[in-house]
């Protein structure tokens, strides 16, 4: 295959957190534009996949590589894969206290712009990008001043994920089971936020454990994840198959005390 | 993440150089002579050395505290000297002109310049080097509202009535052994005095620099505000980095009369000493206010410097509805030490108090919050509300709390609540993940932390407080 329209690339991936073995030879190749929906039983390593490429502390990888536009992911710290357009919208995201999400938001962007060489916006400028981007996603303004998802809701949280992901516009985005605790109402939102950024640069790694969103969010791609690596790959019709047959077909071995939830 | 905060918490004192300025400094010593010498120096009238020979004799009297969660070695107080002036104010300049060059660069250098016209619209500074009071700037102005804002070495000369009615009226002679030290020896600090009904037209503010070695400051502040009036008053602080430790024993008196009002802030940065822990300042401070009738008081402090603090800023609450607010923010790091807080004495009906107390602890260091709420039989109604919040960087520091109520009066309400934190690796990753380095990440959360703090600090120091916050962070997580 060609490198040259690839926009992430993953070969023989394998991972472990805490010296148990997670991913074990993951691969993975993703062009411009494609979304990619990773499904998947729990502890499979959905989510595992998701901090490796994004290098949170604890999730070592053992060997093979992955390269976004080229660029090796794994010799980057998680701020540079960050600037080099990878975001990953968490499954629970964190509060911090006192911080206004507007201001979270400008030094998110900010520190991204610098590190493009591009100068920083104005406060002006940024707020009416932040509003726009508040209005994408549903969320009343006032949530620009109040602390980073600090008291928020679950569905909030979840949609303040997406508000940040149209600010900083990044190359891939990977989410993170981003489903999960939201009714069908705010799942719609979500998927339209997410869908509204669609185009035929940005690409999509979609992990969710459920069918239903991608009922919302279409893919071009369904992986079926487990044991650590990809066991069967199909379009979006494969998710119908898991969603009548479940995963239990799929398994190679029970993987009900592994890491994940 | 420690192995990265150590290696941050190695960063320069920006404050720490030396300026070449001669002086005219005491031999180290301490006894009856040296204080008459002081007193001399400075021309004092008789009552005020009795003053300071009778405090001199009830300090020798008492011993140094040690309940404080503090460790350090006992302080050679033979080996201090009481006073250093730069030789050049002798002749009391007249006016700025006539000032050493090289006092107004080593002011500049740390950001306040005191020329006039470059200052801060709307800032009058008195700025204290070693024992004597420099300049202050805009007196005029403030005269035309007959605001008085001059050095208390002067005020003492001029103003004796409201001297000798006040000095040791809120924290009297024999209330500390620090503060019965500082009755001894002080040297200079400033003097504000808020006609009837007046608000004061600027902030003011004092800048106390440390500059010559082996040398002690004891400054005194004495703030009035008469019936009716406001102000709002800024005190900052720097010293040289030296190895050896140096002694800051400063008293802070303030005086709200009935319906006034007196907004204290502080910024201290006084060298916190070296990674090892060598050298630094060591702080013993006494601040206290009466309120009376519907007067408030409000202490807001931001305190980052120092190798060990000893400092709680109270309110005596006197008169029936008075309020006492005390806000603040202690980072250590290094091999810093803070013991810090407030006591709000209730004694009028319906009195109220707020205490917010911010303590960042980092790198080895200890940061303890000590306040005492004590509601007196009369204290009618009173009510207060204590938020302790503590926020550790890094495993290898310590964050204690040691809160004391003292409730006599049934109807009195006191509310506390602590919590201790973590910059955890969640908010870190969460961060890092949208492309804030490390760095800028750390000091965001940490802001975010202060902001209730900050945001009862005079505007053109909130923004200050934010930058030296981000200073004293820079690099601390990886």
């Amino acid at each position: 295959m060609s490198n040259e329209n690839v926009l992430l690339s993953i070969k023989d991936l394998h991972a472990s957190v805490e010296e148990k073995n997670i991913l074990k030879g993951l691969n993975l190749d993703i062009k411009p534009g494609e979304v990619h929906a990773i499904m998947g039983p729990n502890g499979a390593g959905k989510s595992t996949t998701g901090y490796v490429l994004s290098g949170r502390d604890g999730y070592e990888v053992d060997s093979g590589s992955a390269t976004l536009d080229g660029q090796d992911l794994f010799d980057m710290d998680v701020e540079e894969r960050a600037r080099a357009g990878l975001f990953l919208a968490f499954q629970y995201p964190v509060e911090i206290p006192g911080v206004s999400n507007l201001e979270f938001l400008k030094v998110s962007v900010d520190s991204q712009r610098e590190a493009r060489g591009e100068e920083a916006l104005t406060s002006a400028e940024f707020l009416k990008l932040a509003k726009e981007a508040c209005k994408q996603v549903n969320l009343p303004v006032s949530f620009l001043k109040r602390g980073v998802n600090e008291g928020f809701s679950g569905g909030e949280k979840k949609r303040n994920e997406i508000m940040q992901m149209i600010l900083l516009k990044p190359k891939l985005c990977i989410l993170d089971e981003t489903d999960s605790g939201l009714d069908i109402d705010a799942m719609q939102v979500v998927a339209n936020g997410v869908n509204s950024q669609r185009d035929s640069e940005r690409s999509f790694i979609v992990v969710t454990h459920y069918q239903r969103l991608l009922d919302y969010i279409k893919p071009d791609f369904v992986h079926v994840l487990a044991d650590g690596k990809i066991v069967k790959s199909g379009d979006a019709s494969l998710a119908k198959e898991l969603e009548a047959q479940g995963y239990a077909w799929l398994q190679t071995e029970p993987t009900e005390d592994e890491i994940e939830d | 993440m420690t192995e990265q905060i150590d290696k941050a918490l190695a960063r320069e004192y920006e404050a720490g150089f030396v300026s070449a300025v001669e002086s005219e400094t005491f031999e180290p010593g301490l006894d009856e002579d040296v204080i008459r010498r002081i007193s001399e120096v400075k021309g004092e009238p008789e009552w005020m050395l009795e003053w300071r020979l009778k405090a001199f004799r009830v300090w020798q009297e008492m011993e140094e505290p040690e309940w404080a969660h503090l460790s350090y070695p006992k302080i050679d107080l033979q080996s201090v000297s009481y006073y250093s002036a730069p030789k050049s104010m002798k002749d009391k300049p007249k006016s700025l002109d006539e000032v050493d060059p090289e006092l107004l660069r080593t002011y500049e250098k740390l950001g306040i310049p005191l020329i006039e016209q470059q200052m801060l619209a709307g800032v009058a500074v008195d700025a204290v080097f070693d024992s004597v009071s420099v300049v202050t700037t805009f007196r005029e102005k403030l005269e035309e509202a007959g605001v008085i804002f001059c050095p208390i070495s002067e005020a003492v000369h001029k103003y004796p009535d409201l001297i000798k009615k006040y000095i040791g009226s809120v924290v009297p002679t024999k209330d500390n052994y620090f503060a019965a030290l500082n009755c001894a020896v002080f040297t200079d600090g400033s003097f504000v005095y808020i006609p009837k009904g007046t608000r004061c037209p600027m902030e003011l503010s004092t800048y106390f620099r440390i500059n010559e070695q082996n040398t002690g400051q004891f400054e005194r502040t004495l703030i009035i505000a008469d019936e009716g009036s406001h102000v709002s008053y800024l005190e900052g602080c720097t010293a040289p980095q030296r190895d050896e430790n140096q002694l800051h024993a400063a008293v802070v008196e303030l005086v709200a009369m009935d319906n006034a009002e007196i907004k204290y802030s502080t910024v201290q940065n006084w060298y916190p000493g070296d990674e090892d822990g060598k050298g630094g300042i060591y702080n013993f401070v006494t601040k206290r206010g009466i309120c009376h009738t519907n007067a408030k008081i409000s202490w807001t402090q931001v305190e980052t410097g120092s190798a060990v603090t000893w400092k709680y800023p109270s309110c005596v609450l006197k008169g029936d509805n008075s309020v006492g607010e005390f806000y603040s923010v202690a980072l250590t790091r290094g091999r810093q030490q803070a013991d810090t807080g407030t006591k709000m004495i209730h004694i009028g009906k319906n009195t109220k108090s707020t205490i917010i107390s911010k303590g960042i602890s980092a790198g080895k260091s200890n940061n303890s919050y000590r306040g005492l709420v004590r509601m007196n039989p009369g204290a009618e109604g009173a009510r207060n509300f204590t938020q302790c919040d503590s926020l550790l960087i890094g495993d290898q520091c310590g964050a204690h709390t040691f809160p004391y109520v003292e409730s006599r009066n049934p109807s009195a309400i006191v509310e506390h609540e602590a919590t201790t934190s973590k910059v955890s690796d969640d908010q870190m990753f969460l961060c890092r993940q949208r492309g804030v380095d490390p760095e800028k990440a750390v000091s965001m959360i940490v802001n975010g932390f202060c902001k209730e703090v900050f945001k009862e600090l005079p505007m053109e120091f909130a923004v200050e407080a934010g930058k030296l916050l981000e200073i004293s962070l820079e690099g601390s997580v990886g």
